[in-house]
């Protein structure tokens, strides 16, 4: 628990000493805000031609979703702009000690390989929180100005934490691949991307491998949790990715090791 | 402290090290002396547990560098042939870091990163972020970063690459210093080197130990031939045939006399001293003698004898 801690605070304040996480946070924040505005005037405006209408025809106006019409697109925005930005924050976590030779500190220290694998990967974790923490700010608004419902928000937010997890721990594994940054980068997101897009093959492949890959989608399984729907086959889903990530992780520096790159 | 039993270590199929077997003392201060890509690196990666050998066994302080790597890993320090630094740390904090992953108590670590400043002297660097030392407090650091829990061994991995001449001698009274209380392995390349800080030395070349001695056993064992100084005004020519006329002798070349004198250096087998019959020949030629001296095989010609020979065999 103390080597992990040690690596943790290290990782953390690594990423917040160096301006990554400015940068991070601060675009995430812009790009989520310019989306936000475009979603709610976008809500606004239909809210009121929904009133005109009902005034022209003399009818009861017709109740609008806030939940389901605003904040659900704002979540599924939100996964995709995480998709943007989340390998950018895990290049750097194994390719940097690789490639300045850290490593070997690392790897020679009694450290276990899982303790400095959780660490880094707790200490990536934060850096998402915090990026997720600050477009709450956003989420706050509509509470100012409407009366959107609460739980499933969070239901919404605890989606978007799994899967931002699910980002992060295979941007760690390839971290562990390569000593370039880009590398790791590049490769994290076109994985993601493809995971992420899998499941829209399934319309033209056969129904039974269709339902296969649909299942293996990291989008598909987002859907519910942005709705407010939680369910648990989703957060075992996104909970094996994580696993998953973080196993190629630890089995590409055991490898490595024997290998001796 | 440190058993190395035939351990071999293998990339695909070019062993970098092949059946190497040594022991280390406590105490004691070795030099792994051996050109570029001789092996010494990964070898101290074995010991180190940074990698696995392909086969045989090592231990340090007891304890098996793959069955046990956690306690061997607590028991050494290592610099690895780049200082493992973070960068965009500060020293201290770097070091702290250091300690706390060695697992140094946290009563205790606040001194000790105190005391391992003042002892490779960088205290007054300590609130400076890393990437902005020069190279010697950079490699500093990375000496002190190995130190820093105390460790009973100590693994350096060409530690005096890099710096200034001030730095390299500061740096050779440090490690002789810490003999003693740590056993020490260092690598290196440079031969003055291993004779000032090292009680002995392992020569490995292409993966293979072909030399383990202490530094002035090395010199008399390895030495296969004796080389004489000889000092006369006569020409070289006459001097050259006249004495590989004798019994004993391998080798004559022409020396740098830097005056009107010839200098010749002979080359003789090492059983048969020749001295007295190249006396009585420069006695009976008349040449008017200036100088006859046996010049010591320096550790340097050992080093150079034991590295090419391979070379020669191979081809």
């Amino acid at each position: 628990m103390r080597n992990f801690l040690a690596i943790y605070k290290r990782e953390t304040r690594s990423y917040f000493n160096s301006p990554i996480a400015y940068v991070v946070i601060g675009l995430f924040m812009i790009l989520a805000g310019i989306f936000f505005y475009l979603i709610i005037s976008n809500f606004v405006q239909m809210c009121m031609r929904v009133d005109m209408m009902a005034q022209q025809y003399r009818t009861a106006p017709q109740k609008m979703n806030v939940n389901l019409m605003a904040i659900r697109p704002i979540m599924h925005n939100l996964s995709l702009f995480a998709l943007f930005f989340l390998p950018l924050v895990t290049m750097r976590l194994y390719s940097d000690e690789k490639k300045t030779g850290t490593i070997e500190l690392l790897m020679t220290s009694p450290v276990t390989n899982w303790q400095a694998i959780l660490g880094k990967f707790a200490a990536a974790s934060t850096l998402f929180l915090v990026m997720l923490g600050g477009t709450f700010i956003y989420i706050l608004f509509i509470f100012i100005y409407g009366n959107p419902e609460f739980w499933p928000i969070m239901t919404g937010y605890l989606g978007l934490l799994l899967i931002g997890l699910s980002y992060l721990s295979f941007g760690l594994f390839f971290s562990t691949l390569t000593d370039n940054q880009i590398i790791a980068a590049v490769s994290t997101f076109v994985f993601i991307l493809v995971f992420w897009a899998i499941g829209w093959v399934a319309g033209i492949v056969s129904p039974s491998l269709g339902q296969v890959l649909t299942n293996f989608s990291l989008i598909e399984h987002f859907d519910d949790f942005a709705k407010g729907v939680l369910d648990t086959k989703h957060i075992i889903y996104y909970l094996s990715f994580v696993f998953m990530g973080l196993f190629l992780s630890f089995v590409s520096i055991e490898s490595a090791r024997w290998r001796g790159r | 402290m440190i058993e190395v039993q035939q351990v071999s270590r293998y990339f695909g199929e070019v062993a970098a090290a092949k059946d190497i077997s040594f022991t280390v003392e406590k105490g004691e201060i070795v030099g792994f002396l051996g050109p570029n890509a001789a092996g010494k690196t990964t070898t101290m990666r074995i010991l180190t547990t940074f990698l696995p050998a392909t086969s045989g066994t090592a231990k340090v302080a007891g304890f098996d560098v793959h069955e046990e790597s956690m306690q061997v890993r607590k028991r050494i320090g290592y610099l690895p042939e780049s200082p493992p630094l973070y960068h965009d740390m500060r020293v201290r904090d770097y070091l702290d870091f250091v300690a706390k992953i060695k697992g140094v108590a946290p009563v205790d670590r606040k001194k000790s990163v105190t005391e391992v400043m003042g002892k490779v002297a960088i205290d007054n660097v300590s609130n400076r972020v890393i990437k902005h030392l020069s190279k010697g407090y950079k490699q500093r650091v990375g000496i002190a970063q190995a130190l820093v829990h105390n460790p009973d061994v100590l693994i350096l991995d060409e530690p005096t690459v890099g710096l200034d001449p001030t730095q390299i001698i500061e740096v050779r009274e440090l490690i002789k210093s810490l003999a003693g209380d740590h056993t020490i392995i260092l690598s290196t390349h440079i031969l003055p080197e291993v004779s000032m800080t090292c009680e002995r030395v392992i020569i490995i070349n292409k993966g293979v130990v072909v030399a383990k001695d202490t530094t002035a056993g090395l010199t008399s064992k390895y030495a296969g031939a004796k080389r004489l100084s000889l000092v006369v005004d006569a020409p070289f020519e006459k001097v050259e045939a006249k004495v590989l006329e004798l019994a004993g002798v391998d080798h004559v070349e022409k020396g740098n006399s830097g005056s009107e004198l010839t200098t010749v250096l002979i080359d003789s087998s090492k059983t048969e001293d020749i001295r007295p019959e190249l006396a009585n020949l420069v006695f009976k030629e008349r040449w008017p003698l200036y100088e006859l001296k046996s010049e010591d095989v320096s550790l340097e010609d050992v080093f150079l004898q034991l590295t090419t020979q391979e070379e020669e065999d191979a081809s």
